[in-house]
């Protein structure tokens, strides 16, 4: 069985930062890879380990920059990157789900995986609808919001637990090829080794502009547009108690006194 | 004319909020143009959702009749068969998990733009403004799309629809090729029981990410010791194994209203305030003064929560 996983370089905001046309200030940005994606990564790493996936390979659309992120995935034990960038997408603002469909299903075609493991959502734009689409794109079965994978796929099933509100999980067979978007909690991720680390540099990282993936720059190009960028007004009215840690602690104190607290 | 078709929510025989507040952002838009709203309500005991829908400004109601429960091949088939036959201009759906589970695949098969977790629209007609947010609640954006879209909307965002309507409630008859439904619910399981029930406590002592490291979970156990009260924690902190699944709140743990809940190391992101913005006093420790925290907390420290808490439970001690 083989297994993609689709991966992110996502961006991180620093506490104080401004904001530059519908952008944040490159200044006060960072990187890291998606949260969920390490979850899914993971997930498809175990299920290698277990001896049911014999390939696990790592899908990302993004520039140069990512690479090092991406190759956290391998460092972890993915066994090889399939990185798509394009000229066309370097000024585009924002990838709409459409786009990232279209992108993605054409690698999952050349690849043609049985399993297909996304994040539920990507900590930044937190669109939360990739994997779904994509599914529905590629003709194959899906889950949304997957904490549990049942590491046997008995006769082409997985068994899956999605996590609804409130404290509920829906107990679900899906059928195999399918998309899950694996949700945080499903597993512990790893730390790389050392070893994984150096591992990784020597893997194989291939890298595709969108005429490789057969894909035409038309296909990708963004419906939603995003047109205002603004911190949200603070609707905060709590009352901000200074000084130094005794005292804010102090003043702390004597709110949980007047409110009948430990009396 | 914007018409829309906004799809409603319901789990276990019981309608979700949300359905009702999706009557009133679908209603909004609607109006913006004289649109008609249409519901659709799918599985189910549909008629008796039918009837408790059926409020101020719903135009009509389709009801399929096909299950007891959520299958999103049953939704996506059926919202899809629904939309051609009414020509709306807008889906709406809820950007709930099963939300989440049907609208991209509803708007990928019907090759329409999707923009998710909306928490304000606006359109003439034409071009729809969709207002969301990114980073984790750091930021608002606007968003533009031409023509027609499927639209996911976050709870709560929207007040609930109130009053009686006099909709059309009418069977809708899809149909369902069960030849493609490729996925079967077995069961449902609660999770998150044991010995601690967060939701009954009167003082919740709230940990997050800020603290870092396990080790570090001591000085937070130590505070609620000493203020009687007891330890909850946003997800992550559950996530990792450092508190067990019956610590977590929000959306996808307990909803707690207690008199005080004191969220330390918290940012506040919206799964997170799901479960607490019904707490009587909110206290916030946090490092960055611009955490979305701040916007529900009634008092705040902005210090480092490993000065602050072992200060405060120094007092009590
Ligand atoms: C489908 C779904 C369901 C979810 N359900 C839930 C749920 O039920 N509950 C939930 O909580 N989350 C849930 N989440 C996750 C949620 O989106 C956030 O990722 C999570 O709430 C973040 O937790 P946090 O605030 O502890 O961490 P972060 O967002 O990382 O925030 C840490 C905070 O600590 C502050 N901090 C750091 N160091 C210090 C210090 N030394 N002193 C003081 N402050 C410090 C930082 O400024 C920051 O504000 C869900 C997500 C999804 C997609």
């Amino acid at each position: 069985m083989k297994i993609l996983v689709t991966v992110k370089e996502v961006a991180t905001v620093e506490d104080e930062f401004e904001i530059e046309g519908t952008e944040i200030a490159s200044q006060y940005l960072g990187a890291d890879l998606n949260e969920w994606d390490d979850y899914a990564v993971e997930e498809a790493v175990q299920l290698q380990e277990a001896g049911l996936a014999d390939e696990v390979v790592t899908v990302t659309i993004g520039p140069e920059e990512c690479e090092q992120t991406i190759r956290q995935a391998l460092a972890k034990g993915a066994d090889r990157a399939v990185r798509v960038w394009d000229d066309a997408l370097e000024g585009v603002d924002l990838l709409d789900v459409n786009a990232k469909t279209e992108i993605l299903s054409a690698v999952v075609e050349a690849e043609d995986p049985d399993l297909v493991l996304t994040g539920v959502q990507a900590g930044d734009d937190s669109f939360g609808a990739t994997g779904v689409s994509l599914a529905e794109e590629i003709g194959a079965q899906w889950g949304a919001v997957v904490n549990s994978l049942e590491h046997d796929l008995e006769d082409g099933v997985a068994s899956v637990r999605r996590e609804l509100e409130g404290g509920v999980e829906e107990l679900t067979e899906i059928d195999l090829p399918a998309v899950l978007t694996i949700q945080t909690g499903i597993n512990e991720p790893r730390y790389a080794s050392l070893r994984g680390i150096r591992q990784a540099q020597r893997k194989e990282l291939d890298v595709q502009a969108l005429a490789d993936i057969g894909i035409d720059e038309s296909a990708i190009e963004a419906q939603l547009e995003l047109t205002e960028m603004y911190e949200p007004e603070s609707e905060s009215d709590a009352t901000i108690w200074e000084g130094s840690a005794d005292e804010t602690a102090s003043e702390l104190g004597d709110l949980l006194r007047e409110k009948g607290v430990t009396q | 004319m914007t018409d829309v078709l906004a799809v409603t929510d319901h789990r276990r025989g019981e309608l979700r909020d949300v359905s009702y507040e999706i009557i009133t952002a679908g209603r909004e838009l609607a109006d913006e143009t004289g649109g008609d709203l249409h519901l659709a309500v799918i599985s189910g005991t549909v008629d008796e959702f039918a009837e408790k829908l059926d409020r101020e400004g719903v135009d009509a109601i389709h009801t399929v009749d096909y299950g007891e429960e959520f299958n999103h091949d049953v939704y996506t088939q059926t919202i899809t068969q629904l939309y051609d036959e009414l020509a709306p201009q807008y889906v709406l759906a809820p950007n709930s998990v099963n939300g989440l589970d049907y609208a991209p695949a509803v708007a990928n098969e019907l090759d329409l733009p999707i923009v998710t977790d909306t928490i304000g629209l606006e359109t003439d007609g034409e071009t729809l403004i969709a207002t969301r947010e990114m980073y984790g609640g750091k930021v608002e954006t606007t968003n533009e799309l031409e023509g027609e879209a499927v639209v996911t909307i976050r709870s709560a965002e929207w007040p609930q629809a109130e009053g009686t309507g006099d909709a059309a409630i009418e069977a809708f008859d899809a149909e369902i090729d069960e030849d493609a439904i490729g996925s079967t619910v077995t069961g449902f399981e609660e999770v998150g029981g044991g010995d601690v029930d967060i939701s009954e406590a009167d003082v919740l002592v709230s940990v997050g990410r800020g603290i870092e490291e396990e080790d570090n979970i001591p000085i937070i156990e130590e505070l609620a010791e000493a203020l009687d009260a007891t330890v909850s924690s946003s997800r992550p902190i559950v996530d990792n194994g450092w508190l067990p699944k019956n610590r977590q709140v929000g959306q996808s743990g307990k909803v707690v209203t207690p008199d005080v809940y004191i969220a330390i190391g918290i940012s506040g992101a919206v799964q997170h305030v799901a479960g607490m913005k019904g707490s009587d006093t909110i206290v916030a420790i946090n490092t960055d003064p611009n955490a979305p925290i701040m916007d529900i907390a009634d008092y705040a420290i902005h210090d480092d929560l490993f000065d602050v808490v072992p200060a405060l439970t120094e007092e009590f001690q």
